[in-house]
C-alpha cells in the first residue's frame, strides 16, 4: 500500500452538537424508538482509515443521509467518499455496516450505499456492500477484520 | 402478486431445530428423506433425524472446515455428503457407523467455495467459487476425486451449482447476473447456454421435475421462469451449434423489496418455494390456464418463517409438501405445505 495519503488535504467540517436529553429519554419504561439521529450517533465517530479524523468531520456521513424506519426495521445509510476515486470507499462502507450490525437489534435490515454521483465505481461498490455472503466471507478474513476494527476503535 | 390465489392451502410450522451457534446457510434432505443436513457460520454440519416424535440432532460434524460451511448436498445413493466452505475446500463425507467421516478434501479453488453438488448419475461432483469458476470432478470408488474440468464461463462470483434432475447437465448461478449450463462434449465440459435477464446477482436456481424449465431467484428481488427450446422447436426460436436455448418466459416481481436468497422446485408436487431476505417463505404454483411459452405463476401462500433472512429452502424428496428452511436467526425449521 502507498505511503502517501490519497487525499492529502481533506475538507474538514464541524461536529454537530450533542443531542439534548429530554424527559422521555430518561424514562426507562418507554422503549426508545430508533431514529436517524440515533443511527448517526452510532456512525459519526467511526475513524477514517487514512486520516486521524472521524467520518463526521470529513462529512463522509451526515444525519440527512440516514433513513430509518423503526417499525419496519429498515436502516439506509448513504455515505460520501471524500474524493471520487477514493480506494477506501469499500472499507468505509464495510465499517459502517459492521458498526450497525453490531449495534442494532437483528431484526433490522441494513443498507449502506454510496451517495449517488460521488464515486467513480459506486455501482460496483454498492453491489459488494449489499451482498451479504460476500460481506460475511470478508469479515472472516482476519486481516480485513483487524482493519475494520481499527475504524471502529475508540467509540467509533 | 399481492394477494394469495384463493385455494385451500396451508403452510404450517412443524418443528424448530436449534443448536447451530451461527447463521445457518443451507439445509438438504438425504435422498431417502430420513436425514436433514444443515450447515453454517459455526463451521459445523449437523445431521437431524426423526425419532418417534420429533427431529433431533443425531450427529455434529466438526472436523472438516476452518471457516463457514456454506452448503451441503447428498449423493444420489445417500452414502456421501459434500460440503462447500469459505475455507476454499470441499469435503466429502461417507456414512460410517452412526455418523459420517471425512474421506476426501478437495482443494483447488482460489477462494471461498459456495456450492458443491453431485450429478444424478452419481458420477460427477460440481463445485463453484468466488474465483468465478465451476469445477467438475469425477467421483471414484477409491475416494480419489479427480478434477475433470475447470470452467471459467462466468465473469463473477459463482454462488450455486445445481444438476438437471435426470441427465448430467449442470447449471450455475452467478454474481454476474447470469446463469449458465454445462455439459460433457468430446471428453471435456463446455458451457452451452446462458440465461440472461436478471438485473443483479442470481442467488439460487432449480429445475422443474421434467427438467425443461428452470426457476431463478435474484438480488434484484424477482423470480424468473425459463424454458428450454431445442433445435428445430416449433416456436421458431433460433438455436446455435445444435444446442438448446433457454428463454425467460415469466418474471414475478413487485412482491418484495428484499433479495430472494433461494428457490426450490418440488419434484413431487411441482410447487416452488422461495427463501426471502424479507424473512418469508413463499409458495408459488403455475396458474391453471397457463401456456407453456408464456406461463403464469401465482403465489398461493406465504409465511413469516423466521425472525431474520431465510437463506435456504428445500423440499423433502419423499414426503410431498414437507419442507425445511434455515436462517440467519440460527434456526432450522420444518414445515408442511398442504393443498
Amino acid at each position: 500500500m502507498d505511503d502517501k495519503l490519497e487525499n492529502i488535504n481533506p475538507k474538514l467540517f464541524k461536529k454537530t452538537a450533542a443531542r439534548p436529553i429530554s424527559e422521555i429519554d430518561l424514562d426507562d419504561s418507554i422503549e426508545d424508538i430508533i431514529d436517524s439521529r440515533e443511527i448517526f450517533d452510532l456512525i459519526r465517530g467511526l475513524n477514517d482509515p487514512e486520516h486521524p479524523l472521524t467520518l463526521e468531520e470529513l462529512h463522509v456521513v451526515e444525519e440527512d443521509n440516514v433513513e430509518v424506519s423503526d417499525v419496519e426495521g429498515i436502516v439506509r445509510v448513504k455515505f460520501t467518499p471524500t474524493i471520487p476515486h477514493c480506494s477506501m470507499a469499500t472499507l468505509i462502507g464495510l465499517s459502517i455496516r459492521v458498526k450497525l450490525l453490531r449495534s442494532l437489534p437483528p431484526r433490522f435490515k441494513i443498507s449502506v450505499e454510496i451517495s449517488p454521483g460521488t464515486h467513480a465505481t459506486e455501482h460496483a461498490i454498492n453491489k459488494q456492500l449489499a451482498d451479504k455472503e460476500r460481506v460475511a466471507a470478508a469479515l472472516e478474513n482476519a486481516n480485513l477484520l483487524e482493519v475494520v476494527n481499527q475504524c471502529l476503535a475508540n467509540n467509533g | 402478486m399481492n394477494k394469495n390465489v384463493h385455494r385451500m392451502v396451508a403452510l404450517k410450522e412443524i418443528e424448530i431445530l436449534t443448536g447451530h451457534t451461527g447463521k445457518v446457510w443451507c439445509v438438504a434432505f438425504s435422498p431417502d428423506g430420513l436425514i436433514l443436513a444443515s450447515c453454517g457460520e459455526d463451521k459445523t454440519i449437523r445431521l437431524w433425524t426423526k425419532d418417534s416424535q420429533s427431529w433431533t440432532c443425531k450427529a455434529i460434524l466438526t472436523e472438516g472446515h476452518q471457516r463457514t460451511v456454506r452448503s451441503v448436498a447428498w449423493s444420489p445413493c445417500g452414502r456421501l455428503l459434500a460440503s462447500a466452505s469459505f475455507d476454499g475446500t470441499t469435503c466429502v463425507w461417507e456414512k460410517s457407523g452412526g455418523s459420517f467421516e471425512c474421506i476426501a478434501t478437495l482443494e483447488g479453488h482460489e477462494n471461498e467455495v459456495k456450492s458443491a453438488t453431485f450429478s444424478p448419475s452419481g458420477q460427477y461432483l460440481a463445485t463453484c467459487s468466488r474465483d468465478k469458476s465451476v469445477w467438475v470432478w469425477e467421483v471414484s470408488e477409491d475416494n480419489e476425486y479427480e478434477c475433470l474440468s475447470v470452467l471459467n464461463a462466468h465473469s463473477g462470483d459463482v454462488k450455486k451449482v445445481v444438476w438437471h434432475p435426470h441427465v448430467d447437465v449442470v447449471a450455475s448461478a452467478s454474481y454476474d447476473n447470469t446463469a449458465k449450463l454445462y455439459k460433457e462434449e468430446d471428453d471435456d465440459w463446455v458451457s452451452f447456454a446462458t440465461l440472461q435477464s436478471h438485473e443483479s446477482s442470481i442467488w439460487g436456481l432449480d429445475f422443474s421435475p421434467d427438467g425443461k424449465n428452470i426457476v431463478t431467484c435474484s438480488e434484484d428481488k424477482s423470480i424468473k421462469i425459463w424454458r428450454e427450446y431445442l433445435p428445430g422447436n416449433k416456436q421458431n426460436i433460433p438455436t446455435k451449434d445444435g444446442n438448446p436455448v433457454w428463454k425467460c418466459v415469466c418474471t414475478i416481481q413487485g412482491f418484495t423489496d428484499r433479495p430472494i436468497y433461494d428457490v426450490a422446485w418440488s419434484k413431487l408436487t411441482n410447487c416452488i418455494a422461495t427463501a426471502g431476505g424479507d424473512n418469508l417463505i413463499r409458495i408459488l404454483k403455475e396458474g391453471d390456464k397457463s401456456d407453456e411459452d408464456s406461463p403464469s405463476f401465482e403465489q398461493v401462500t406465504s409465511i413469516k418463517a423466521h425472525t431474520e433472512d431465510v437463506n435456504c429452502v428445500t423440499w423433502s424428496p419423499k414426503v410431498p409438501g414437507f419442507l425445511a428452511s434455515c436462517s440467519d436467526d440460527l434456526t432450522v425449521k420444518l414445515w408442511n405445505f398442504v393443498e
